[in-house]
């Protein structure tokens, strides 16, 4: 480390006034939120509150909520791979082909050969990574650019599955994978009064406790050690604001799941998947190497990190995760199909751009890009229930995905004129 | 009464939370060349952007006079349309077409909607005649060299039948024969009639060319000195330019020079881009600890190649020689090579290759190092912050704080930025090409600081620089290289600008 002291650097010279607050920037009576990153999480707010005024409460019931997990479980889970493709400065157009392939692997493997299921999944997973490392290597060592080799990749593998499958759909699966898909945690502590809500499973509802003492420790944990380090911390008062307001959703939620049926299993992988890739995403040497690289690729090169070693694990993860959204949902229609996961790529970019994932890379979130992914659900599931015809549900999924990026675009342009 | 082709009077421009223009004056004479000086963030920008109609009218306030009449431009086409053109510091040419169909590009010779090759040609040639530029009107641009390239934008210029000429930073990317071309140019427009606006930080040129000079400050005029009258100096200007007399322009250094830390022997790189041609040729050289070493040359002698190469081989082909390390040979085949061998390169163009723009102050200067601040994999972010905090401070760095972003800095914050970045790798040997490039003169002498405090800790140190009194000040011993060649080697009390250029030049007898 050098030793610079601040004594050795003094020069007069007058900076102009620096660091201007930054646009987007809303101050209210001394909390500033940043619009451009927190938006996207007052919108979902939002929607949520119209949907549920749209349907008479019919949106929040125990039952539906649980529908809306389940039923966009294989795209949230294809969201936090497509997020960091696109931090990257990448793309993927052909998960949802993957998606169909190692479905269809996965139902040939169990179905037709009679594989013990965790093999079978095992196997299909990593099938799944290994398609990935084709791609990545094309596009990584090879220098063809993302949307072609994954548009080349999507042709591919849409013919592999019909070829695998002799067009024509193989199933039923194990009840194991099934359950993994599609159904929930037993009840294994019996069930709890509520007092008016009823009865509620006392299992789901101790997790569902276990892990809001667990997000408020870890975060308190944080900040006391961010002000340790004499960083600025929010104020308390703020800081207690959001643990509480974090701590209601998540209990909102695991009491109405666990007074309809207990947890979906996919909420729990789901819940695994997005804690271990923000993690990875914000406090690994690879996840900060994804950002820089898609923020400015040959300040990466020129400060040592391996790009291509970078770029085609991220491709190989898109793979791992494909293949799991694969089996999800092949299990949850018991049946592989040569149809699946037709159109689910555009979902999943979708999710990542309405998450705030910027067009040029080098930003974005997984949490971001699962509440994009929310979003779509939200609209979709809302809009069903009030009887909207599918059209002019395509219509306003459309309209979101172009209002949100035009919303990045103008608050970076705000940016720039004020830079 | 002169007669004055612009006045730009009570300018105020604000953004949100910073004023950058207050009460800004400026008025040009007809037919004259008026430079405006002023530190990197003064404002001179902002104030061409006011003229020329990128910022809207209304959106600033005061009063813009041109030709004698008010003006209220709503856009670049407007202010176009009554004969402002300004050429910014990167050009805005499209590589891959003509230099024909560059210089009427938003402007085509057309006939009933289709273009008149013919006439488009022929009238490219009549311009580029007229700013000396000896090429084919129908050669892609991306063939030509910078200094070209920016004829090419002066002819485009003169095609929308200039008045009042803006050139942002003209001469920065251009060796000294291209920039004397480029000036004499402007000295045969203005006997044309045609006025000019130069921004530009190079006083020599300045004094060189320049009728009179506006010197802006902190988004203020501070004044306007005529250059016939007032028998003005560079250091007049730059009294001017900070508020305060300049004592001197380097920090006094007196050296305490070790054992050498790196050699290059016989480096050969060919260029990617054209087969067989050696951009570095068997070229030798050496830097010991405590040593700041010079790199001297004109544009295209191959510096930045060779530092690249060495570095990693990030630029180059069919590279061959040896590098000696503390005395030892080493392979040094990429990047993280060359960091793990304790070799630092801070690039010329900090904003291509040198730092994420949109990323916070913290996450930059960790970017290198980031193995250094991390455990099995995991980045210790307190630790992070507490190394970016002590940059922060050390190196001056005029920031709210740590998470601030680094796009918004000035270029000698940037340049501070970058240099913490490569600081915190530990490295032996430091390798900066152009580190005080587009920054302002107070901020370059906090960088020579920097610079000699860290050979001072034992670092070898090899500067490349355009600027010779920027070498002859700051160096201990300085190479000169000439298309790829080195051409000679002077120690500090022997070199002069005189001696330095006569070996950069060597090549061309």
């Amino acid at each position: 480390m050098s030793s610079i002291t601040p004594a050795e650097v003094k020069v007069g010279a007058k900076g102009g006034p620096e660091g201007p607050r930054r646009p987007g920037q809303v101050s209210l009576g001394g909390l500033s939120l940043n619009l451009r990153a927190s938006g996207i999480y007052i919108a979902f707010a939002l929607i949520v509150a119209l949907f549920w005024v749209l349907t008479d409460g019919a949106l929040l019931q125990p039952q539906n909520i649980s529908n809306i997990i389940v039923q966009n479980s294989y795209v949230l889970i294809l969201a936090i791979g497509m997020i960091l493709v696109i931090i990257a400065g990448h793309i993927d157009l052909s998960v949802g082909s993957v998606v169909a392939v190692t479905g269809a692997l996965a139902a040939v493997l169990m179905v037709n050969m009679g594989l013990p299921w965790p093999l079978a999944l095992l196997i299909t997973v990593v099938a799944g990574g290994l398609i990935g490392a084709w791609q990545g290597y094309w596009i990584a060592y090879f220098g063809i650019p993302a949307f072609i080799v994954t548009l080349a990749g999507m042709l591919l593998f849409r013919a592999l599955t019909m070829t695998v499958l002799g067009n024509q759909g193989i199933g039923p699966f194990p009840d194991q994978v099934r359950t993994l898909a599609n159904g929930f945690t037993s009840g294994y502590l019996g069930n709890i009064g509520l007092g008016p809500l009823g009865g509620a499973d006392l299992f789901s509802l101790l997790i569902g406790v276990t892990a809001i003492a667990g997000m408020v420790a870890s975060q308190w944990r944080s900040r006391a050690a961010r002000a340790g380090y004499g960083q600025v911390v929010e104020p308390m008062a703020m800081f207690v604001l959001k643990m509480a307001a974090g701590a209601g959703l998540i209990l909102f939620l695991v009491v109405q799941l666990a007074r309809f049926n207990n947890l979906p299993w996919v909420l729990v992988l789901l819940a695994i998947l997005v804690l271990a890739y923000s993690l990875m995403a914000n406090r690994t040497v690879f996840g900060r190497q994804i950002y820089a690289i898609g923020g400015n690729l040959q300040a990466a090169v020129m400060s040592g990190v391996k790009v291509k070693k970078v770029v085609f694990w991220i491709f190989v993860n898109m793979g791992v995760l494909s293949a799991i959204a694969g089996i999800i949902f092949a299990g949850r229609l018991n049946q592989a199909g040569p149809t699946a996961g037709n159109s689910f790529e555009l979902d999943a970019i979708a999710a990542a751009f309405i998450g705030g994932a910027a067009v040029q890379g080098g930003v974005g979130k997984v949490v971001g890009a699962l509440t994009g992914g929310l979003i779509m659900a939200v609209i979709n599931n809302g809009m069903s229930l009030i009887g909207s015809p599918s059209e002019r549900v395509m219509l306003v999924k459309g309209a979101v995905l172009l209002a949100a990026v035009a919303f990045d675009v103008w608050t970076k342009r705000r940016a720039g004129a004020a830079g | 009464m002169t007669d004055h082709i612009l006045r730009m009077s009570g300018i105020t421009k604000t953004f949100p939370g910073v004023k950058a223009l207050q009460d800004v004056t400026l008025s040009v004479r007809r037919g004259e060349i008026h430079a405006i000086c002023g530190e990197n963030g003064a404002g001179k920008s902002t104030l061409m952007k006011v003229l020329s109609g990128v910022y809207p009218h209304g959106t600033y306030e005061g009063e813009i006079t041109f030709e004698g009449e008010k003006c209220a431009f709503g856009s670049i086409r407007d202010s176009e349309h009554a004969g402002i053109v300004i050429i910014h510091q990167e050009l805005a040419l499209s590589p891959q077409l003509s230099i024909a169909e560059n210089i009427f590009l938003g402007n085509e010779r057309a006939k009933r909607g289709l273009i008149d090759w013919n006439r488009t040609n022929f009238e490219a040639a009549q311009l580029m005649e007229r700013v000396g530029l000896r090429e084919n009107p129908t050669t892609v641009v991306t063939d030509i060299g910078v200094g070209k390239q920016q004829l090419v934008e002066i002819a485009k210029a003169l095609s929308k039948e200039v008045k009042l000429l803006i050139l942002d930073e003209p001469t920065a990317a251009l060796n000294d024969d291209d920039s004397a071309h480029l000036l004499d140019l402007l000295r045969g427009l203005r006997e044309s009639g045609i006025t000019c606006v130069i921004i530009s930080h190079k006083l020599n040129e300045v004094i060189a060319i320049a009728d009179s000079v506006t010197i802006i400050r902190d988004g203020r005029t501070i004044e306007t000195l005529d250059m016939a009258g007032d028998g003005v100096s560079e250091d007049r200007i730059i009294s001017g330019m900070v508020g305060r007399a300049l004592d001197s322009r380097f920090p006094p250094h007196q050296p305490t020079i070790g054992e050498e830390a790196l050699r290059i022997e016989d480096w050969t790189v060919y260029s990617p881009s054209q087969p067989g041609r050696k951009v570095v040729d068997g070229a030798s050289l050496n830097v010991r600890r405590g040593e700041i070493v010079g790199l001297a040359g004109l544009m295209g002698a191959g510096r930045t190649e060779l530092a690249m190469s060495v570095f990693g081989r990030t630029y180059g082909v069919h590279i061959s020689g040896k590098i000696f390390k503390n005395g030892r040979p080493v392979e040094i085949r990429s990047v993280q090579d060359a960091i793990k061998h304790g070799l630092a390169y801070a690039t010329e163009d900090r904003k291509r290759y040198g730092l994420n723009l949109i990323e916070d102050i913290k996450r930059n200067i960790s970017a290198a190092g980031l193995s250094g601040l991390s455990r099995r994999g995991f980045v210790d972010e307190h630790e992070e912050y507490r190394v970016a905090e002590g940059f922060h401070k050390s190196m001056n760095i005029k920031a709210p704080s740590v998470s601030s972003v680094v796009g918004k800095l000035s270029g000698g914050n940037q340049q501070k930025v970058v240099l913490s970045k490569w600081i915190l790798t530990e490295p032996d040997v430091l390798i900066l090409d152009e580190p005080t490039r587009g920054i302002d003169v107070g901020a370059k002498y906090e960088i020579y600081t920097i610079i000699n405090r860290l050979a001072d800790e034992g670092k070898a140190v090899l500067v490349i620089s355009s600027e010779l009194p920027e070498l002859l000040g700051l160096c201990d011993r300085v190479y000169a290289l000439c298309e790829g060649r080195i051409t000679g080697e002077l120690p500090r009390e022997e070199a002069t600008q005189e001696r330095l250029m006569h070996l950069m030049t060597k090549g061309q007898e």
